[in-house]
């Protein structure tokens, strides 16, 4: 069983979203029709994304760190939201795992928004239908594109390579391994969801070196010579000529 | 949540239509075991029909208005086997159906009598019908409230008592109306359908009450923490990913302060249980007022059930509310 998901990076997320952008370019595009805004140059904008970069002040003044947090659906394994439509219009797909709305079949009914505790989903105020992240299911699978390019669009954007996506359930691909070596957790696991993205933590990225880790006072390869250790009482200059 | 007034109007128009369809066929049992007396077919039990139905439709029409696409509403019937709403969706047709049968049925005094009892009491297909129609009245109280109840993460909607309270005040309501109803059309039944409708009015405001108590202790059980899984004790939310707000913070919050929410809730007290109780007991005892204060009784508790729905929406919180506390 394939489960695709995001994992993503908290400690190097700079909350740039560039992944919001470009979810919403290559998504507004497809032909699942235009995720329209309101107000777009108005006094108070708003529309549909499929992706928000939120930010939060961890701490208190002046020890804080700035968090920033990418949220879209987390393709849970357990996911709430698809029961509860009446219509079979919110489902999850057996081959991958992806949690998906048929926008045809949708009836705005907003159940399913309910449903989420994770605030995932967003009606579109045009199409009067339920949305939600893809993970560019219309890009994954395209054999049009090079596989490097088959990626979701806010993976392909990411600056600083925050956002890892693939098979959580094989335990070798990259996020699988990110997962198990990065502490990568899920959100809100009291509600027993079991989300598929991941979000890595924040870590202490100070680099402390010992003295022996640069003298290599084990040099495993009997090739590194000891550095000289002229005697303190010795003079530092060879002779006068050697300035 | 934020209250929207198309589920307000549903929940309360179809909860008064099953109450009151509840009453009418209470009476015909009685009636059949001779215990009332019998009451006309036609000026009694299809214009009762059609007062039910008629609450009946408005509530349809009003679920109408929820939906973003209402000309596919055929498809929510699909989903039975998961979904609550979709089990709502099969159910109220059915029940109006029924209904509009049974009064069809008393309208045509078309009654062939289909079994027998031991004592020679005639079951005729009136009969039937209604205990037909009870059984999906009673079906249809349990979809309601299960759409609620069954969203574990709205947890001041987690609870039995959710769906308790949906047939205790629809119940209410549907049998004051009766009690008003029957003032013109059987007076002698005025005061069986205004005991009764005080005692389902009392037991509502037990529920109610029961879930107030239990709503203002719960703690929540997400927190910011385990929102965004970072243990420190002190988080705030700076950004929320936009700035002139979202679906999100349209659909999930009230809009309204605390204390707003707090003194609504006396209000509904009042005007759904307090003041319909002392107007029916005061239409059984002076009988000849009867019509204006059931009339009354009616109205006050239909509007503080308007405001007990509304109440009922707000005061739940949505954990997705974590994520959206702040918008610079
Ligand atoms: S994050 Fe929300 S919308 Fe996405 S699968 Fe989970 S419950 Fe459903
Ligand atoms: S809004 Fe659409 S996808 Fe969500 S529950 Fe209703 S019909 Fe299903």
């Amino acid at each position: 069983m394939t489960q695709l998901a995001l994992v993503i990076d908290l400690n190097v997320c700079v909350g740039c979203h560039a992944c919001v952008t470009n979810c919403k370019e290559w998504n507004t595009s497809g032909e699942a029709g235009p995720m329209v805004d309101q107000n777009p140059y108005g006094k108070d904008p708003t529309g549909t994304f499929f992706n928000r970069v939120q930010t939060f002040e961890v701490g208190e003044f002046p020890n804080t760190e700035t968090v920033h947090f990418p949220k879209s659906c987390l393709h849970c394994e357990d996911p709430p939201c698809v029961p509860v439509c009446p219509t079979g219009a919110s489902y999850k797909r057996k081959e991958d795992g992806i949690v998906l709305v048929n926008y045809d079949k949708c009836i705005g009914c907003k159940y399913c928004s309910w449903a989420c505790p994770y605030g995932a989903r967003e009606v579109d105020e045009q199409q009067k239908v339920m949305k939600k992240c893809t993970l560019c299911v219309d890009r994954i699978y395209d054999t049009k594109m090079t596989e490097e390019e088959r990626r979701p669009a806010c993976v392909r954007a990411c600056p600083t390579s925050a956002r890892l996506f693939g098979d959580i359930h094989d335990p070798e691909s990259e996020v699988s391994h990110a997962i198990r070596e990065a502490g990568g957790y899920q959100l809100m696991p009291e509600w027993g969801t079991s989300p598929a993205n991941h979000y890595l933590p924040r870590r202490k990225i100070k680099l402390r070196i010992r003295v022996d880790e640069i003298e290599r006072a084990d040099n495993p390869l009997k090739i590194d010579g000891l550095l000289p250790k002229p005697d303190k009482a010795e003079p530092s200059l060879d002779d006068v000529t050697s300035w | 949540m934020h209250p929207a007034f198309s589920v307000i109007f549903l929940t309360t128009l179809i909860g008064v239509g099953q109450g009151l369809f509840l009453a009418l066929f209470t009476a015909q049992s009685y009636a059949l075991f001779d215990l009332l007396p019998r009451q006309d077919s036609v000026g009694f039990y299809a214009c009762g029909s059609a007062l039910a139905l008629v609450f009946l439709v408005g509530g349809l029409i009003a679920s109408f208005f929820h939906l973003g696409r209402p000309e596919r509403a055929w498809r929510s019937a699909t989903q039975w086997r998961t979904s609550w709403l979709s089990r709502e969706v099969i159910v109220l047709p059915a029940f109006m159906g029924t209904v509009f049968l049974y009064g069809i049925a008393h309208l045509l005094e078309w009654k062939p009598v289909l079994a027998t009892l031991p004592g020679g009491i005639a079951i005729d297909l009136t009969v039937m019908l209604g205990i037909l129609g009870t059984g999906l009245a009673f079906a249809l109280f349990v979809c309601t409230g299960m759409i609620y109840a069954c969203l574990r993460f709205l947890r001041e909607w987690h609870t039995p008592l959710t769906v308790i309270n949906y047939v205790l005040l629809g119940g209410a309501s549907g049998f004051t109306l009766a009690a008003g109803f029957s003032a013109l059309a059987a007076p002698e039944l005025v005061r069986f359908f205004a005991g009764w409708a005080a005692v389902i009015t009392v037991l509502g405001l037990i529920g109610r009450v029961a879930s107030l108590f239990r709503n203002a202790r719960l703690k929540p059980k997400s927190t910011l923490q385990s929102a965004i899984g970072i243990k420190h004790p002190h988080i705030v939310q700076t950004t929320q990913g936009a700035m002139g707000g979202s679906f999100n913070t349209r659909e999930f919050f009230h809009g309204r302060s605390a204390t707003f929410l707090r003194s609504l809730r006396w209000w509904f007290l009042l005007a759904v249980f307090l003041v319909p109780t002392l107007l029916l007991g005061m239409a059984m005892t002076e009988t000849e007022a009867a019509l204006s204060f059931l009339s009354i009784a009616f109205a006050v508790q239909y509007v503080g059930l308007l405001v007990e729905r509304w109440f009922f929406f707000a005061q739940a919180n949505h954990p997705q509310n974590l994520y959206y506390q702040s918008v610079a």
